[in-house]
């Protein structure tokens, strides 16, 4: 068997590793003490998670009213954190499953702690579900079950019961592949597990996997159709949250281009905050060697592609309200730009269409610092975006006599910042106690993609711009 | 009653060296138990012998079976049940319908593939592994021949896995339940 690599590519793999080298990299972490690092981080999301909490507290206590929801505002922060939750989720699926179909042999480094980001950001949006639902405890009339006042079933017709529904598969799918994806990899730790605590959880949870042939075989087959559905899945996801603004009569939600806009947007913003997390993760677990700088453009790349996209898509918006003869429409857009909310319309422009475009420069797409800060940058900016599409549609509707401001309390505030402690926090338990990169698929890319075995050139391989290594 | 089975454990060092392996231990008319990777190697099953799996068939079953139960569901809450009018429209309109029935497909495949695939290959929480060496879900490819259900002598066995770059070879018994 041979392994055809193109000389024009870089590396993926640096530091001439092997397979060996790969698992005590991944597992030092795991199998090791928390550093202090890991420590300070984790109790200081804690805190933030502590605090949110009784911000949480309150709102099913007393209810909604404190919140600074009015009679015309009565969607805001709630299903703006919602929608930029669920958004940030996506670049998780795209990386382990559209890249997958792609053959995009990078996304092996990067997918197993974009996956964790995917099912952390989706609890994350679940919980403003519930606590924008009021009453948490009666979540469950969301799903379609016989009650005991007769037939009354959800309705089927509404965009919110799709969004149950597409919501409750993503979460589950996303769970399913990502603990499939796992499995191998808790059979290395499993393996190599000193203490009889760590043999017995790591034993459990690899479920006696012990790597034959026909178990590689179908897993490969597996990994393949989840993936392949799972494409679809997280099209549909963002494309049913669009639907719950499409599908109304609101001025200013009521556009086809809603669905890729979303999608589009949810890319942009999930794979900021991949990089984000992979900048953090690659230094504190000195993983340098596996994320690579490659690794980090290439997801800048995307992020400047999805960036153009959602900037053509604000754009598009603007024309066709105009082009629509609608004055309703017209006006709507018309404040957004220069209303009382103009400064969160030009923050979101800014954020999201003028400094992205600064990826188009080589050096600012391959620094370590531009990245981190314009990750940011794009993630401050999605959330703008979130909150300019809902707010200023509502503020101002039909009836001028019905117009109000809204301004986020405490409560609203705390609800966020509970959210950033519960994501953390969950996301630092992964990265200490399960292997932030996928081992067994990078071992599997490494003869075509790794700095070690190039070495190994056949000077007899023909094809000018391929050298084969056997 | 338990048995123990004698197995000979060739150690290899690179999956395209245990590649090449199966195919010359099985051309010379010995038969391999199996073949553990710390990673997917393209074309062992195939090398090994063995059939090429049915699962997509399976997945395909769950995902028409899951389109099904939620189209049947609709039908059944929102025509027969409780026809709702909403804005005059047809009480089954099939287009607000096709997000839940395209999830459930989605759902229905995910799991039953997943579950299928743990049920046929012995996985599950609590399943013990059997491992011939600790070290093939890190960086070696370990091929096991037993004994007993070959024709060829342990000593011919041996000699094939070194003569196709075996670093190592250890005997393993394995102890199997049986009925």
């Amino acid at each position: 068997m041979s392994h055809v690599s193109a000389v024009v590519r870089p590396p993926l793999v640096t530091g001439g590793k092997s397979y060996h080298d790969i698992t005590e990299d991944v597992c030092r972490q795991v199998e090791g003490k928390p550093t202090t690092s890991w420590k300070i981080v984790f109790a200081i999301s804690s805190l933030v998670l502590a605090v949110g909490t009784v911000s949480v507290f309150w709102t099913w206590w007393d209810g909604l009213g404190n919140w600074g929801l009015n009679k015309t505002v009565g969607w805001a922060w709630d299903i703006t954190n919602f929608v930029w939750w669920v958004g940030i989720g996506h670049a998780g699926t795209l990386i382990s499953a559209i890249l997958l179909l792609f053959r995009q042999k990078w996304r092996t480094s990067v997918n197993r702690a974009a996956e964790a980001m995917t099912i952390f950001a989706v609890i994350c949006a679940a919980s403003f579900i519930l606590m924008h639902a009021g009453r948490a405890w009666l979540a469950y009339w969301c799903i379609p079950i016989p009650n005991t006042y007769g037939s009354l079933w959800v309705n089927f017709n509404s965009p919110l019961v799709w969004d149950v529904f597409a919501i409750s598969t993503y979460f589950s799918v996303s769970c399913l592949f990502w603990y499939a994806g796992l499995i191998p990899d808790l059979a290395t730790i499993r393996d190599r597990a000193k203490s009889k605590v760590s043999k017995y959880i790591y034993g459990l949870l690899a479920m006696g996997w012990n790597g034959n042939t026909k178990t590689w075989a179908r897993y490969e087959y597996v990994s393949l159709i989840l993936a392949g559905i799972s494409t679809p899945l997280v099209l549909s996801v963002h494309t049913i949250v669009s639907f719950d603004f499409a599908t109304s009569v609101i001025p200013g939600w009521h556009t086809t281009i809603f669905p890729p806009y979303f999608v589009a947007g949810a890319i942009f913003s999930g794979f900021a905050m991949v990089n984000n997390l992979l900048l953090i993760v690659r230094w504190t677990f000195k993983l340098q060697d596996y994320i690579t700088i490659e690794h980090i453009e290439t997801m800048n790349k995307i992020i400047t592609v999805t960036g153009s996209i959602v900037g053509i898509a604000y754009i598009t918006e603007f024309f066709i309200a105009a082009y629509s003869g609608v004055s309703y429409e017209q006006y709507a857009f018309i404040n957004r730009a220069t209303g009382p909310y103009w400064w969160a319309y030009w923050a979101m422009m800014t954020c999201n269409v003028v400094t992205p475009q600064l990826f188009w420069i080589r050096g600012i797409r391959r620094s370590i610092t531009w990245t981190f800060a314009l990750a940011v940058v794009v993630n401050i900016g999605m959330w703008f975006e979130r909150f300019v599409i809902i707010v200023t549609s509502l503020h101002r509707d039909y009836i001028p006599s019905s117009w109000a401001m809204f301004s986020p309390t405490l409560i609203d505030i705390g609800d966020y910042v509970f959210t950033f402690g519960l994501f953390f926090v969950l996301f630092l338990l992964f990265a200490k106690y399960l292997p932030v990169i996928n081992m067994a698929e990078v071992k599997a890319v490494m003869k075509s993609s790794s700095e070690r075995f190039p070495y190994k050139v056949k000077p007899s391989s023909k094809k000018p711009g391929q050298h084969v290594t056997e | 009653m338990d048995t123990n089975k004698r197995f000979l454990v060739g150690v290899y060092d690179d999956d395209d060296e245990v590649m090449a392996a199966v195919k010359t231990v099985r051309a010379s008319g010995i038969k391999i138990h199996d073949v553990y990777t710390p990673f997917p190697v393209h074309g062992l099953d195939k090398a090994i012998g063995h059939p090429r799996t049915r699962i997509p068939v399976v997945a395909f079953m769950f995902g028409t079976l899951g389109l099904i139960t939620m189209f049947v569901f609709t039908l059944y809450t929102m025509r027969l049940d409780w026809p709702m009018n909403i804005g005059g429209k047809d009480y089954y309109a099939l287009p607000d319908f096709i997000p839940p029935m395209f999830e459930f497909t989605v759902l229905f495949t995910a799991f039953g593939m997943v579950f299928t695939f743990f049920i046929t290959n012995g996985l599950w929480w609590g399943n013990k592994a059997v491992i011939f060496d600790l070290r093939s879900t890190d960086d070696k490819f370990v091929m096991a021949i037993d004994t007993a259900s070959n024709q060829k002598s342990e000593a011919e066995i041996e000699k094939a896995l070194r003569e196709t770059g075996a670093i190592e070879i250890n005997v393993k018994e394995i102890v199997e339940e049986e009925d």
